[in-house]
């Protein structure tokens, strides 16, 4: 029977939540990575580890790993650096496997790869050249969080394909290897004045559609985006929502029509709407969309969710699972219909990951 | 040889790391480097690029707040402090 394993990255470490292929009963494990700061925490299908970017305010950024989920961790930084003289990495955000290899996107913004189980690290971009690159490594210009390259999305079959996000300027599309460099933000709406229209806009989480490869969805600071053309323009699919705003999301492993999104209020708080938590779906692409809070807290939950706190299995019936500011996880086994919390009292969480294994 | 006292937050990082131990080093930065060819990475632990202390790892040399290049004596102690951050 397979096993469900969840990776809960919080800012007091790293947790591991198993069950069945049922996913009603939970086991937690945890803290790990020494209670680092954890900014994401992936599984990689593959090789069967866990990765997880951490940033210790004492001893720096680092790349902890797993390859017994989560019984033993080793952190390496080597490589991990811009050399003496260049910029200073203040974390790592964006973390990818595919293709045999790590790719991890940090801050001040670029591009690692390791290519030996993040034992070592080698800088692959720092995209030079592109439009309003000069403002990136100001504070100034940098959106709350600073997370430089908050994202990484391989190509499913195409190593050298994929898509970065630098948090609050742009999805840049690669297709040798981050050697050349195309934004990809057309039909995007940015609401402030853009000098250049080609990039300026604040892109929050980017999925692609296991079952068709043209179709991705964005949730973007303004609006909910869905693209036919595997992200060469965009639409927006906002209307129906409470919110335009929020970070996390997810599409659905065997249907590219069905896209979970949780709506935030937009102002300082980010938390969702009027206390009562919901997970939004559309079965049609974004046309119409239905409020999913069967099982969530119905009054004075402030529940705000970043943008690695969604994650969604690839059983025929998927679950659903989703990790909060105030330390909840909620999990559903029916596509989201009902849900269950699954863990409470956890530090912050950043990152929810999930992997099924035989 | 100089007596070197490392924080609590570096042990569980590094197989076997005593917390106090000797080392034969005429700069702090050499100290530093002394430790990294025993923990590999161990020297990222406590710099960053430039190269430099991390801004919260504090190092004192018999008590005076020490940078990389401070010297050491035969019998200096070395104190490398994680600063009180977090929360």
């Amino acid at each position: 029977m397979s096993s469900t394993v969840l990776i809960v990255g919080t800012r007091k470490g790293c947790f591991v939540l198993e069950s069945d292929a049922d996913r009603r009963n939970w086991k937690m494990r945890g803290p790990f990575c020494n209670g680092w700061p954890i900014f994401n925490a992936v599984h990689d299908s593959e090789s069967g580890a866990i990765y997880a970017a951490g940033a210790s305010e004492w001893h720096g950024t680092g790349i902890w790993r797993s390859s017994d989920l989560g019984e033993n961790w080793e952190l390496s930084s080597e490589g991990l650096t811009y050399g003496d003289n260049g910029m200073k990495i203040s974390k790592v955000h964006g973390l990818a496997a595919a293709h045999g290899r790590l790719l991890a996107g940090a801050e001040a913004a670029g591009l690692f790869e390791s290519r030996d189980g993040g034992k070592t690290w080698a800088l692959l971009s720092t995209l030079d050249g592109q439009p309003n690159r000069e403002l990136w490594n100001d504070p100034a210009n940098q959106p709350p969080g600073h997370l430089g390259m908050s994202a990484i999305l391989p190509h499913p079959d195409d190593a050298l394909r994929y898509w970065v996000i630098i948090q609050g300027h742009s999805i840049f599309e690669t297709t040798d290897d981050g050697a050349t460099w195309t934004p990809r933000n057309k039909g995007l709406r940015a609401d402030w004045p853009l000098e250049n229209p080609e990039v300026g806009y604040c892109v929050h989480k980017l999925v692609l559609a296991p079952s068709d490869h043209q179709r991705m969805y964005q949730q973007n600071h303004c609006g909910m985006h869905r693209s036919d053309d595997q992200g060469q323009s965009w639409v927006e699919i906002s209307e129906g929502l409470p919110s335009d705003f929020g970070f996390a999301a997810a599409v659905h492993p065997h249907d590219k029509d069905t896209f979970y999104v949780i709506p935030l209020d937009p102002g300082h708080g980010r938390v969702m709407p009027e206390g009562h938590a919901a997970v939004w779906r559309t079965r049609d692409a974004g046309s119409t969309w239905q409020r999913l809070d069967r099982g969530l807290p119905e009054r004075d939950a402030h529940l705000g969710v970043l943008r690695e706190g969604m994650a969604i299995d690839d059983y025929d019936v998927p679950g659903l699972y989703f990790g909060t500011s105030t330390g909840q996880v909620f999990a559903s086994n029916d596509e989201g219909e009902s849900w269950s919390e699954i863990a409470d009292y956890l530090p912050a969480i950043s990152s929810v990951d999930v992997a099924v294994l035989a | 040889m100089a007596e070197l006292h490392l924080p609590t937050t570096l042990q569980p990082l590094f197989q076997e790391l005593p917390r106090k131990l000797d080392i034969e080093a005429a700069t702090v930065a050499e100290a530093i480097e002394r430790l990294n060819e025993q923990w590999p990475g161990l020297r990222d632990r406590l710099c960053e690029p430039g190269p430099a202390l991390r801004p919260h790892i504090n190092v004192y040399v018999d008590r005076e707040r020490a940078q990389l290049d401070t010297a050491l004596e035969a019998r200096s102690r070395v104190d490398v402090i994680a600063a009180i951050s977090g929360g």
